[in-house]
């Protein structure tokens, strides 16, 4: 049972990088609202990704600059 | 497509190539009220440096911030419209809506793009939005948020390690562990709960010492003793290595009230966020005249003594008195009459009262802190410092347990230092952790949390701690009319032909001939009608009294029955003009055709609302601002023999202390400006959702769903909550009692108390999770 003693710290340190990153995204306001993002995936945006609809749409924005 | 506006906004939508906004929404959107042209004008003030040092933040070189209020945003598909289109603009660097409290932030280049441009822009497809100053409060609400939720994450993650530890070194203890490796995981263990004691638990630990400080022994003063004796006494055996450690205990626990504080919080700040939106009652631009010449300024700017023109429509921006013009103004926010009242040259009007006929101007009297609503405002506040502290029921009993454990502990450790010296200590900290009131301190938030939940989807939303507990122990049920127990709005209650024309036909002439009214009467009448109308010519409006026009060649008029008889016909004497009702006159030039009787209608649920809560053994009481022959008709059809009308704010507030001291525990039920302050006052207040802001602000639970009968689904619920949990203190204090003298002769293993304590604790939450079906 020896590796535990290695172990258990590795697993010590990924649950300081879990904690970091909870309170990172805290921070960063990820949390401030739990509704909008489920409501916003379901918006599928996709239209610009389809190349065609991309290339017609960057030669708009060169026309308004 | 209803109107020309409407096609624009649609126009606007299709031609940005965002009709995508059709294919999601799933509510209709709101018709823009205002006509668009005003709105605009009003809208390039927000531009003047003034008006935005209040909300606009400004970042490096022309990079500005401002929030935003956005009204009208009903669903998703609104938030997703809004976000392209504005993000469309050019300038705009940044422009995110928050889609719980619909507020938004945008970032922008001045040198591109102006503020006022951006509110258009939202304007044009429909919406309405306001820049706010985030406030001192938004600021600390957020911070407390991302407090508590860094809390929980240290004290969740912290406890599932652990507890992984703890059960590897139950496992150990009968299946045989290295003593060595049970020596390392205890360290470990230590470790992980140092930051969830120090900065998790923190709060506790705060409010423990506040209570002590003022010589009160709360719940939280049993709490801080049992995380920071286990947790100590565990640091102790792990450095000399003997006795027990109780870190599972420990963060487990930690994590188990920070939930239920967290889930208490989130209420409360739902709720708070409304007051914010109580400084919009005033408006935030007026039409001043000075000299002649009529210049839109911003509503702060405005000097004692200047004269502004109001329009129909508009919000009176300060107190003051009417120079020119007559008008009928609608005060109801303020002081809940229903009806507008008529005021001309010389009277006095208030400062968030909305114009409705025709435009007056008026001079400025009071503004800022002297007006009728910041006194308002005031009085709430008193009334909110004064409300009396409710001691919780789970405080009194954890007060009197601490201190009884403590004795005990004490008593314990000093006869077994007699008897046998190397144990006492192990033994009394036993006796401590033993009696660790896990349970008790879970036995109240965890029922209330489970009831909130359940209410919440109801459509009763709890903002403060104590409204349940409070609320089941309530003796009298005190409402207010306006809005209430009525819809709040006139609509018509009843048609009375006088010649042989049809009521149909008669409301036709009406609505024809109203048609261009604002006034609350008009849209009553217009809303009974049929849809096909008459069209009415030559329509002119006489302030206070009335309209008159022709319709396929013949004169009419609509107003006051003596206005109406000016005309030729004879009104005579009829049953109607003696009851204390709201009469509508329509007439030819040779007879009275018809009566229209106007009354703020009752809800349909409001009698059923009463006869059950006086079934669950409530007093009623009905005190309202309005005059007294509608209240006394209101509380004849519902059956409240106690009835007061004609009260004013504190007069309100004198009745509900009046209750108060003869031993009643009063709920109040609310809606307007006028209300909060008794709302603050009652034991415990409940604000319908349509109500006001401030109403909201100051009230313990708010009635979002509008259902007069979940009121008493609340009471019901409040009930069982209570009951729930003195069975769940009982349990609590049952348990400690049984297990305490078994701990005090030593007989109890480290692995049953824990045990025993996580199954008490258990049992708690269960039972509480019953109040969910």
């Amino acid at each position: 049972m020896n590796i535990l003693y290695l172990l258990i710290p590795i697993g010590l340190i990924i649950l300081g990088a879990a904690i970091w990153l909870f309170i990172w995204a805290v921070r960063s306001g990820q949390y401030e609202d739990l509704e909008g993002p489920a409501h916003r995936i379901l918006m599928d945006d996709d239209d610009p990704m389809i190349p065609e609809n991309a290339a017609k749409k960057a030669r708009e924005k060169k026309q308004q600059e | 497509m209803c109107c020309p506006g409407c096609q624009a906004v649609a126009n606007a939508i299709v031609a940005n190539g965002l009709t995508d906004f059709y294919k999601y929404r799933t509510e209709k959107s709101q018709n823009p009220q205002q006509s668009m042209d005003e709105l605009y004008e009003t809208l390039s003030l927000y531009d003047k440096p003034e008006l935005q040092k209040d909300f606009v933040k400004q970042e490096a070189g022309s990079l500005r911030q401002a929030s935003l209020i956005l009204e009208g945003i009903v669903c998703a598909a609104c938030v997703w419209l809004n976000e392209r289109h504005v993000m469309a603009l050019p300038g705009v660097s940044e422009f995110r809506i928050n889609y719980s409290s619909r507020r938004a932030t945008v970032k922008w280049d001045d040198d591109k793009i102006h503020l006022s441009d951006i509110l258009k822009a939202i304007t044009t497809i429909g919406y309405v939005a306001h820049p706010f100053d985030a406030g001192r409060q938004e600021k600390l609400h957020k911070s407390e948020r991302s407090r508590a939720m860094r809390g929980l994450a240290v004290s969740g993650l912290g406890a599932m390690q652990v507890m992984m530890l703890a059960v590897a070194m139950y496992a150990g203890e009968s299946q045989g562990m290295d003593a060595g490796l049970r020596h390392f995981m205890r360290w470990i263990s230590l470790l992980i709960t140092i930051p969830v004691v120090l900065y998790a638990a923190s709060p506790f630990f705060k409010s423990a010492w506040r209570d002590l400080k003022y010589r009160q022994l709360g719940m939280d003063v049993p709490v801080s003793l049992a995380i920071g004796i286990a947790f100590i006494a565990s640091c102790w055996a792990t450095l000399l290595n003997q006795g027990e450690v109780y870190f599972d205990s420990v963060t487990m626990f930690t994590f188990f009230l920070l939930t239920g504080r967290y889930l208490e919080m989130m209420a409360r700040h739902r709720a708070g966020q409304a007051s914010e939106e109580l400084i919009r009652l005033l408006p935030v631009t007026a039409t001043r005249v000075s000299e002649g010449e009529e210049q839109v300024v911003s509503a702060s700017e405005l000097q004692l003594a200047d004269l502004v023109r109001i329009k129909p429509g508009e919000t009176v921006p300060a107190d003051g008195v009417i120079v020119e013009g007559k008008s009928s103004i609608d005060e109801s926010l303020l002081t809940g009459e229903s009806v507008p009242v008529s005021r001309s040259e010389g009277s006095e009007i208030i400062g968030g009262s909305i114009n409705i006929e025709s435009p007056i101007l008026m001079r400025i009297d009071k503004i800022g802190e002297d007006t009728i609503l910041s006194s308002i405002v005031r009085l709430l506040d008193r009334a909110q410092t004064e409300k009396p502290r409710l001691a919780q029921l789970a405080d009194r009993v954890a007060g009197w347990f601490v201190a009884v454990i403590l004795l005990l502990a004490t008593a314990i450790g000093w006869y077994w230092w007699q008897h046998d010296p190397a144990n006492a200590f192990w033994i009394s900290l036993s006796v401590l952790v033993v009696t660790c009131p896990c349970a008790l301190s879970l036995a109240t938030p965890a029922a209330l949390v489970a009831a909130t939940g359940q209410l919440t989807r109801m459509g009763l939303l709890t903002t403060r701690g104590h409204a349940l507990e409070t609320l089941a122990r309530a003796t009298h049920v005190v409402f207010d009319k306006t809005g209430t127990l009525t819809h709040g709005r006139l609509q018509l209650e009843d048609v009375i032909t006088l010649q042989d024309q049809p009521r149909q036909q008669v409301l036709k002439i009406a609505a024809a001939l109203e048609s261009a009214s604002e006034h609350p009467l008009a849209k009553a009448i217009i809303e009974a009608a049929d849809k096909e109308q008459l069209t009415a010519t030559d329509i002119s409006a006489i302030t206070g009294r009335g309209m008159q026009g022709y319709i396929d060649g013949r004169l009419y008029r609509l107003g006051k029955p003596d206005f109406v008889a000016e005309l030729g016909a004879d009104i005579g004497q009829h049953e109607a003009f003696r009851q204390q009702k709201t009469v509508v006159a329509l007439a030819d030039e040779q007879h009275l055709l018809a009566l229209f009787v106007l009354a703020d209608v009752v809800r349909e649920d409001a009698y059923d609302t009463l006869q059950a809560l006086r079934d669950l053994g409530l007093n009623i009481t009905l005190l309202s601002g309005d005059q007294g022959p509608v209240v006394s008709h209101v509380a004849e059809q519902l059956g409240i023999e106690d009835a007061h009308a004609g009260l004013l704010p504190d007069q309100k507030l004198a009745h509900i202390q009046a209750m108060q001291q003869s031993g009643d525990v009063v709920v109040m039920i609310g809606d307007g400006v006028n209300d909060a302050p008794v709302l603050a006052a009652a034991q415990v207040s409940v604000a319908m959702g349509g109500g006001s802001q401030i109403a909201h602000a100051s009230a313990d639970l708010v009635l979002l769903s509008e259902q007069l009968p979940h009121i008493v689904d609340g009471v019901v619920m409040a009930r069982r909550s209570l009951a729930v949990i003195r069975q769940n203190l009982i349990w609590a204090l049952g348990y400690n009692l049984l297990a305490l003298p078994l701990a005090a002769m030593g007989m109890i293993a480290p692995w049953m108390a824990a045990i025993g304590m996580s199954a008490s604790s258990l049992v708690v939450v269960l039972n509480a999770l019953r109040l969910t079906r």
